[in-house]
Order: structure tokens, then C-alpha cells, then sequence
């Protein structure tokens, strides 16, 4: 035991007593009680204080980092804690587990905690898709404001307008963060969502729902308020599946009517439309305030169904997958166009009537 | 607990690079280890204005918009989505380029919060103009050098050009250049009849904007003559009309703006 964290140990028992991880301690009068591991002690003086303590050597180290190193902040404290499991597991068990290294995920983020040499908490970070390459075949960071930059740009090197889509690039690692750097690496690539899942699990997660978030709009995206019932749920299918946001969503069109759509698995909430949401939703308002028309249009029973095939491959991004000469595929380049030769003119408009 | 710092700017759904020059400022910020925290907030990105609060360990926040000027954003979509308490524009007592600071609770976090007015309207981003103005100028300008701060400008709102018109004046007064005015893309005078407004061989173009983009880096250029398609590029300086034209990048993006941020702070403390 370091004098340090001993001395740290004692300002807090004077200081309102100390009651966590099997371990409490109380002082009266320079008398102290120990209770750790079960054990009850009473009537210590300091040194006593000291030597019994040096017995429970995991119990004194876990204090010092949860109440003395790790953030204090309640919703990265409690991220960190989940991280580990930490409340399931005693002290002894739960450094015993982190020699190996205890791992979760967080998104399409792989964090690991492990004890280093001198037994204390280091966390590494990296896609999930890469929790088993070797470190030597990624790109090493340490500093956790690179994953802004990383956070910009899918493996395709195309722009990510929203953090929590499930394409994060891939090839990189952190290493060597300790827990405050950990938590804000995290919160850099899927920003506030320790904070908003803290709030849920606290029953206080403040969910706006469509409703209410496009009342709110005003200039160019106060048109949004028009769009409700079934094309709200158009909307979250179009954006909100896990498909497309690993947030898990929290909001309806209002507190009396949910939306038909599966909320997501993800483990954050998602409390209320995004920006993107609300840009597509502008979007979605100007169009389905067209008239519907009825249109004529022959097609054969396949190119109907290529039709269905091409919808499906852009609503999934698929369709730069088909290879190259596979004709069989729908979405095929030649394949569609085929089609586009046979059923549309020279400006691509397809050939139909108005009826 | 100290301070946190918030660099409120406008973001992008299409433009990986909108967001680069806060991030800039925000890191020049943390070197120099002002503040207990420092966070870049956006309209368009995350964390969203209204999020960006509850990231925060901090009680009390400086809210500092990347903005240009007095208007829609700063007056009501920044407040707004901060759930700034009571917020009225008239808090900031401003005439349209004198904002300074105002205080509010948050609605949805214990946290107090300093929202300042926007990074454009402060005095000190004169010195940013003149100085961005200063380092895309080399010997071959002669001494007779005509300067021109290019707005976006809007008709529907005025401080859109006041700001630009604000600093045009303030470098004006300060006698470095033969010549000084504010020009916008979007209402008269406008930038495309650069060679009519400024009378000198050597002229200087300084976009007022935060960020590069597609009005710095395509429309002004095309504007002002300096290529007939942006993609082709152009030379700083060209020539246009048979003067001879340094066009700068957007004011935004200079590091001294970091140091504009922080006078924001200091005015509100």
C-alpha cells in the first residue's frame, strides 16, 4: 500500500465516511471501523488502520482508482464501471479479470481495460471489426481528439454526416488511454451518448418527440411540422433502423402514438430527431405535397420485379456490390441499362401515360 | 470546477471540411489550457447544440458561435437549442455588431451559461482581415493596393452586411491600404463588379467567411473573374480586367481566430 493513497484513504473517512466495494470505513475521535470483504473491524488506531489494510491490498486499490482516479462525473464513472461490470465482481475477482483484460462494445467501438505492469487500468480502443488484428496492422493513436478525424470518413473514404451510422472505418487503434481519455475518445466518436444513456438508466432521459421537434423548427425546416402519421414512420424506416443508426430510438410522433417501425437494438438512446432527420424531413414534406397521379405503364412481370430489386439495392447500398458481369442480378449495371434503352427516352423519363 | 468552452458553429451533412477550422480553433484552445474543457458543437454535426451541454463537466460554459455575424443562427437557433432560459435578443443589447456576452441557465443541465456574441462582429477580427489580407500579398504588389472584405450579405438581414461593413470601416481607418471596401455576393455592391468598386492595379479580396467552401472556393472566384470554372483553379494573384487580384481563403479559417475566441471570453468575464 502507497502512503499516498493510505493518506488519500484517511482524509476520506474523516470526511464523511467511506462505503463502497465491500470496503467502508468510519472514524471517531482518531478511533477508526474498518469493514472489508465482510470482515468487521473496530476500535483501529492509524496503525492498526494500516496493517489490517495491507491484508486487503485489491480492496484499498480499487478504492483509490474508483473514488480518486477515474473521472468522477457520474455518467462516465458509470460508463466505466459498466465497462468492467465492476458491481458484479469483488475487488480481488475483478482485478483478477483484468490482468486478461475485460472487453465491451460501444456501438462499432471494441474498448478493452486491462491491468498494465505497475496494476493499473489501461484501455485500448478500436473497431469491433478489428478486435483480433494484431495492433502492428493498425494505424496507433493516442490522442483522443484523432477520432474527430477518424469519425469523418467511412472505409470508403466517403463523408459520415452522422456519427452513430454503422460505418465507421476500420484499421485504427488507441492505446494506452487512461480512463478519462478513454471515456472522451468515446464521447469524440459517438458524442453525448454516455451522457444520454447515464439519463435513461436514471429514468430522466428528456425524449422529444416528432411532434414536438418539428414544432420547434423555424426558417427553412419549420415545414417539417406538416409531415406526421404514416410518413413519420416512413421517415424512421428510411433513417432510424439499425441499418442505418446504431442509436436506438426513444422518440414517437408523440407521446400518444408510436411509430410502427422497430426502435433498434443499439445500447444508447436516441432522444430525438436528429439534424439529419430533420433535413431529409424537409425534403419529404415538399414532396408529398404533390397531388398522386395515376400512371400507365407496361412493364413484363421481370422488369416489375428489377424494379423492386433496384428500389431494395439503393435503400440498402447494395447496389455497387453486384459484380460487374452478373446480368443475373437485378441492380446490374447492364442490366439496368437494358432497361433504361427499353422503357425510358432520350431524357430518361420513363415511358408511361397519364391517365 | 473550471470553465468549459463551447465553439458553436454551423456544421455540414455534405462537407467533410466545414467543420475542420473549429476543430482548429478548438485544438489551438486546449494547447494553451485556458479552459478545464473545450468542445466543438454544431448545428449540422455532433454533438448538436443541443447536446453539447450535458457532455460538459463544467458549471459554467462560455458559449462562443463561429458565426459572421448578428442573426438567425445567433439569435435564434444557437439559444434556442441550448434551451437558454429567458433568452431575448435584446439581452445582448446590441445594435447589430456590438454583442458582448449575456448569462442564462441551461434548461435541461445545472450549467450557467456566458453566450457571447458571434466570432465575426468582434473588434479584433479587423486585425484577422488585415492580417490574412497582409500574408497573401508579396513584393510583386506595389504600394497602391486596394483591399475589399467580401460578405455573403443577405436583404433579409441587415447585420448580414453590417458586419462586413463594420470591419471594412475599421481597416479603412487604419491608412495600410489605398483603398478599402465591402463587397457581398448577394446584394449590392456586389463582388462580381470587383474592378468597377476598387480603382487600384493591386487589389486584395478577403472572404468574411468561416469556413472554405463552396462560396469561397467556387462561387467568389467565378464571381470576381479569377477563372471561368473553379476547377480549373486560378493564380494569386490573377489578373482580371488588367489588374492584378490576391484572393484569400476565408477569413474563418486563419488561426488567429482562436485568439478572437478567446477575447469573446474575456469580454464576458
Amino acid at each position: 500500500m502507497t502512503a499516498p493513497l493510505f493518506e488519500r484513504l484517511r482524509t476520506h473517512a474523516a470526511d464523511g465516511g467511506i462505503d463502497t466495494d465491500e470496503l467502508s470505513l468510519t472514524v471517531t475521535e482518531g478511533t477508526y471501523r474498518l469493514s472489508v470483504a465482510g470482515d468487521e473491524h473496530a476500535g483501529l488506531d492509524e496503525d492498526e488502520l494500516q496493517a489490517v489494510l495491507a491484508e486487503y491490498p485489491d480492496y484499498l486499490e480499487e478504492w483509490g482508482f474508483w473514488q480518486t482516479r477515474a473521472p468522477q462525473a457520474p455518467a462516465r464513472w458509470a460508463f466505466l464501471r459498466w465497462v468492467e461490470e465492476a458491481d458484479d465482481a469483488a475487488p480481488p475477482a475483478r482485478r483478477r479479470a483484468l490482468v486478461d483484460g475485460v472487453s465491451q462494445t460501444w456501438g462499432q467501438l471494441h474498448l478493452t481495460v486491462r491491468l498494465d505492469e505497475e496494476a493499473r487500468r489501461t484501455y485500448t480502443l478500436r473497431h469491433v471489426d478489428d478486435a483480433d488484428t494484431p495492433d502492428e496492422r493498425l494505424d496507433a493513436h493516442t490522442d483522443p481528439l484523432d477520432a474527430r478525424w477518424i469519425a469523418k470518413h467511412d472505409d470508403d473514404g466517403r463523408y459520415r454526416p452522422l456519427k452513430t451510422a454503422p460505418t465507421l472505418q476500420t484499421g485504427w487503434h488507441f492505446s494506452g488511454l487512461n480512463a478519462a481519455a478513454a471515456v472522451q475518445t468515446i464521447d469524440l466518436f459517438y458524442p453525448a451518448t454516455i451522457a444520454n444513456r447515464y439519463r435513461e438508466q436514471h429514468g430522466d432521459l428528456d425524449v422529444t418527440h416528432w411532434a414536438e421537434t418539428t414544432e420547434r423548427q423555424t426558417g427553412i425546416y419549420a415545414v417539417t411540422e406538416e409531415l406526421e402519421g404514416e410518413a413519420v414512420d416512413w421517415v424512421a424506416e428510411a433513417c432510424c433502423e439499425d441499418s442505418q443508426c446504431l442509436k436506438r430510438r426513444e422518440w414517437d410522433e408523440d407521446e400518444d402514438r408510436e411509430l410502427s417501425v422497430p426502435r433498434g437494438d443499439g445500447r444508447f438512446p436516441c432522444r430525438e430527431p436528429c439534424s439529419l432527420v430533420i433535413a431529409a424531413a424537409r425534403k419529404w414534406t415538399m414532396l408529398e405535397r404533390e397531388e398522386e397521379q395515376a400512371y400507365t405503364l407496361h412493364l413484363t412481370p421481370s422488369e416489375k420485379e428489377q424494379l423492386e430489386t433496384l428500389l431494395r439495392a439503393v435503400a440498402e447500398g447494395t447496389a455497387g456490390t453486384v459484380r460487374e458481369a452478373d446480368v443475373r442480378e437485378g441492380a446490374n449495371r447492364y442490366r439496368t441499362r437494358f432497361l433504361r434503352a427499353k422503357r425510358t427516352d432520350q431524357h430518361g423519363r420513363l415511358d408511361a401515360d397519364d391517365e | 470546477m473550471a470553465d468549459a468552452l463551447v465553439i458553436a458553429a454551423h456544421g455540414s451533412h455534405l462537407n467533410p471540411g466545414s467543420s475542420t477550422p473549429t476543430y482548429n480553433h478548438a485544438d489551438r484552445i486546449r494547447e494553451a489550457g485556458t479552459f478545464a474543457e473545450v468542445r466543438e458543437a454544431f448545428w449540422k454535426e455532433e454533438p448538436h447544440f443541443r447536446e453539447v451541454l450535458r457532455v460538459l463537466d463544467s458549471d459554467e460554459a462560455y458559449v462562443v458561435p463561429l458565426f459572421i455575424s448578428e442573426g438567425y443562427f445567433t439569435e435564434q437557433v444557437i439559444p434556442r437549442e441550448l434551451r437558454l432560459q429567458d433568452w431575448t435578443p435584446d439581452a445582448w443589447a446590441s445594435d447589430g455588431v456590438s454583442a458582448t456576452a449575456a448569462t442564462f441557465q441551461a434548461g435541461d443541465v445545472d450549467t450557467q451559461v456566458h453566450y457571447c456574441g458571434p466570432v465575426g462582429t468582434h473588434d479584433a477580427m479587423s486585425q484577422v482581415i488585415a492580417h490574412r489580407a497582409d500574408t497573401v500579398l508579396d513584393d510583386r504588389a506595389g504600394d497602391d493596393v486596394g483591399m475589399v472584405v467580401v460578405g455573403h450579405g443577405t436583404e433579409r438581414n441587415e447585420n448580414s452586411a453590417k458586419a462586413v461593413q463594420y470591419h471594412a470601416d475599421q481597416i479603412r481607418q487604419q491608412d495600410r491600404f489605398a483603398q478599402v471596401e465591402a463587397l457581398f455576393m448577394d446584394e449590392e455592391p456586389e463582388v462580381e463588379d470587383l474592378t468597377e468598386h476598387v480603382h487600384t492595379k493591386d487589389i486584395v479580396v478577403v472572404p468574411l467567411f468561416v469556413a472554405d467552401g463552396y462560396h469561397t472556393q467556387e462561387d467568389i472566384p467565378e464571381d470576381i473573374g479569377l477563372t471561368d470554372d473553379y476547377r480549373k483553379g486560378y493564380d494569386v494573384p490573377a489578373t482580371v480586367d488588367g489588374r492584378r487580384v490576391w484572393y484569400t481563403g476565408a477569413v474563418g479559417t486563419d488561426p488567429l481566430v482562436a485568439d478572437v475566441i478567446l477575447e469573446r471570453v474575456r469580454d464576458a468575464k
